[in-house]
C-alpha cells in the first residue's frame, strides 16, 4: 500500500542532518530525552560491581575501582531510540565489552544485560563483541548522570537504544536466547534501526 | 506491525493547547488502556515523519482517540492540532507497549500521577475503569499549569466518586479562591493524596521527564517499592 498523503503536511526538513545517518522513521534531536520504565535507581559506587556470569568457566566480577582501572576508550557514535529520536555524534567514555570478555571461555551464543531496577535486555554475543559494545561511565567528558543510566550503562549503538541498558550491573551468558523486558512487552527481539525493527512482527 | 489508514471523524479542543482527535481505523485490533500508537505523516514529495502518542479512549470498535498537546517547536503536533479536520487521513499503527498498562481486572488500589498531557494514558485507564463499573480505589493526582490547562477537566469532575478521587495541583496560576494545591508535586502531597502505602497501590506516573523523575523519586523515598511504580516520560531533559 503506498503511503497516504497527509493533506497540507510539509514537515520540517532537517537540512543539517547528514544523509545516510538517520534511520527510517527517526528524527534528529539535540536534546537527550530520557526513557525508563520505572524510578531511577541510585546505586552508591561502593555497592556497585559488574559481573560476567552464566555459562562461563569462571565468573568475573569487578568493583567500581577495579572496573575504572580497566583500559577505557572514548567513542563517538550515533544513537537511535525506538521512540523516534536519534542523536548524532554522542561522545562516551567506557570499557569495551571485548575487554571484559577477554579470556572468558564460553560456549554461549547469547547474552542478557541485567541491571539495578530489574531491567533486562537480550542480545546475541556477536552483537556485543568485535568493537560493537561498551560499558560506559562517562558522557561528554562528565560522569554519566543517573537518569541517563549512571553510574554505568551499556552502549550498543548499532541497535535501538533500549538494547543499551541503563544501570547495568553485568552480563549473563547463555546458550539460549531469553527475551528481556521490552522484548516480552511488544518490542522486536533484535531491534535493528536500519531495518526499522521496532515491534513484534516488524 | 502494519500501518493502517486512520480517518479523522472528530476534533475537540480540550484546552487552548490540546485537542482530542478521534479516528476511524478500519481493522483496528483493539488495545489496552495505557498503550500508544505510532503516527506517520507523509508530505506530497514523500517526506515522512513519525511520532508516538498515547491512546486516550477505551477500546471501542474501530474508533481510536488521541489527545495531542501542541508543542510550539514541534514538527508533528502542530499539524495534528491545527490542520486536521474530519475526513482527513493519516496513518497509524499499534497498539504498542505491554508494560504501562492497567485493565480493570488487575484491581487496585491505584495511584495515578499526571503532569500535563501525561494524563492521556491514565485517562484511558480511568475511562476503562468507569466503563467496567469498577469501584477500585483510584486516586488521580494531576499537575497542570493553570485551571484552563486542565485536560479532561469536566469529564474528570463527572467521573469522580465511586472510588475515584481527582486532586488537582496548579503550578503556575490559580483561579480566584483556589483552595487546592498550588505547587509542584512533592512527597508530602503524594502522601496526602494516598492510597496508603500499606495497601500496596499500583502506581502509574506519566508526564514530562522532570515531572516523572521528581515524582518517582519522591514515591521511592516514601517507601513505595520501585517495581510497583511504572513510569512513562516524554519530552526533552536538560542539556
Amino acid at each position: 500500500m503506498p503511503p497516504i498523503i497527509s493533506r497540507g503536511f510539509r514537515g520540517r526538513r532537517d537540512d543539517d542532518a547528514p544523509s545516510g545517518r538517520v534511520p527510517p522513521g527517526q528524527y534528529v534531536t539535540r536534546d537527550f530525552p530520557v526513557l525508563s520504565a520505572g524510578p531511577t535507581p541510585h546505586r552508591p559506587l561502593e555497592q556497585w560491581d559488574f559481573s560476567i556470569v552464566g555459562e562461563v568457566d569462571n565468573p568475573r566480577r569487578w568493583t567500581w575501582e577495579e572496573f575504572r582501572a580497566l583500559p577505557s576508550e572514548e567513542v563517538t557514535v550515533d544513537i537511535h531510540c525506538v521512540t523516534k529520536w536519534s542523536k548524532l555524534d554522542t561522545v562516551w567514555q567506557g570499557v569495551s565489552v571485548d575487554t571484559l570478555l577477554d579470556g572468558v571461555e564460553t560456549a554461549a551464543e547469547y547474552v542478557v544485560q541485567f541491571c539495578d531496577g530489574g531491567y533486562t535486555t537480550n542480545l546475541s554475543l556477536d552483537d556485543v563483541t568485535g568493537g560493537m559494545a561498551w560499558v560506559v561511565f562517562g558522557y561528554d567528558g562528565e560522569p554519566l548522570e543517573p537518569e541517563h543510566g549512571g553510574p554505568a550503562r551499556m552502549l550498543v549503538p548499532h541497535l535501538y537504544f533500549w538494547k543499551s541498558a541503563k544501570w547495568v550491573r553485568g552480563l549473563r551468558l547463555s546458550a539460549t536466547d531469553e527475551p528481556g523486558f521490552w522484548e516480552v512487552n511488544g518490542y522486536h527481539n533484535y531491534g535493528d534501526p536500519w531495518q526499522e525493527q521496532r515491534y513484534w512482527g516488524d | 506491525m502494519d500501518w493502517r489508514v486512520a480517518e479523522v471523524v472528530n476534533v475537540v479542543a480540550e484546552t487552548p493547547r490540546a485537542k482530542t482527535i478521534a479516528f476511524d481505523v478500519p481493522g483496528w485490533p483493539g488495545h489496552r488502556p495505557g498503550q500508544h500508537v505510532d503516527v506517520r505523516l507523509t508530505a506530497e514529495d514523500g517526506y515522512q515523519a513519525q511520532r508516538s502518542y498515547s491512546i486516550a479512549s477505551v477500546p471501542d470498535g474501530t474508533r481510536v482517540e488521541l489527545t495531542v498537546e501542541r508543542l510550539e517547536d514541534g514538527e508533528v503536533s502542530p499539524y495534528l492540532t491545527d490542520e486536521l479536520r474530519p475526513g482527513d487521513r493519516i496513518e497509524l499503527r499499534g497498539p504498542v507497549g505491554g508494560y504501562f498498562v492497567w485493565e480493570p481486572a488487575q484491581g487496585g488500589p491505584l495511584l495515578l500521577a499526571a503532569g500535563g498531557s501525561g494524563v492521556v494514558p491514565l485517562m484511558a485507564m480511568i475511562r476503562a475503569r468507569a466503563a467496567a463499573g469498577s469501584d477500585v480505589d483510584t486516586r488521580l493526582l494531576f499537575s497542570s499549569r493553570s485551571w484552563e490547562d486542565v485536560i479532561y477537566r469536566e469529564e474528570l469532575e463527572r467521573l469522580g466518586g465511586d472510588g475515584l478521587t481527582v486532586v488537582h495541583t496548579l503550578t503556575r496560576s490559580q483561579p480566584p479562591g483556589w483552595a487546592g494545591y498550588a505547587r509542584r508535586v512533592d512527597a508530602e502531597m503524594l502522601a496526602e493524596v494516598g492510597p496508603s502505602l500499606a495497601e500496596l497501590p499500583g502506581v502509574y506516573v506519566c508526564g514530562p521527564t522532570p515531572f516523572v523523575e521528581a515524582v518517582a523519586e519522591a514515591l521511592v523515598q516514601l517507601g513505595h517499592e520501585p517495581h510497583r511504580v511504572k513510569t512513562e516520560r516524554f519530552g526533552p531533559t536538560r542539556g
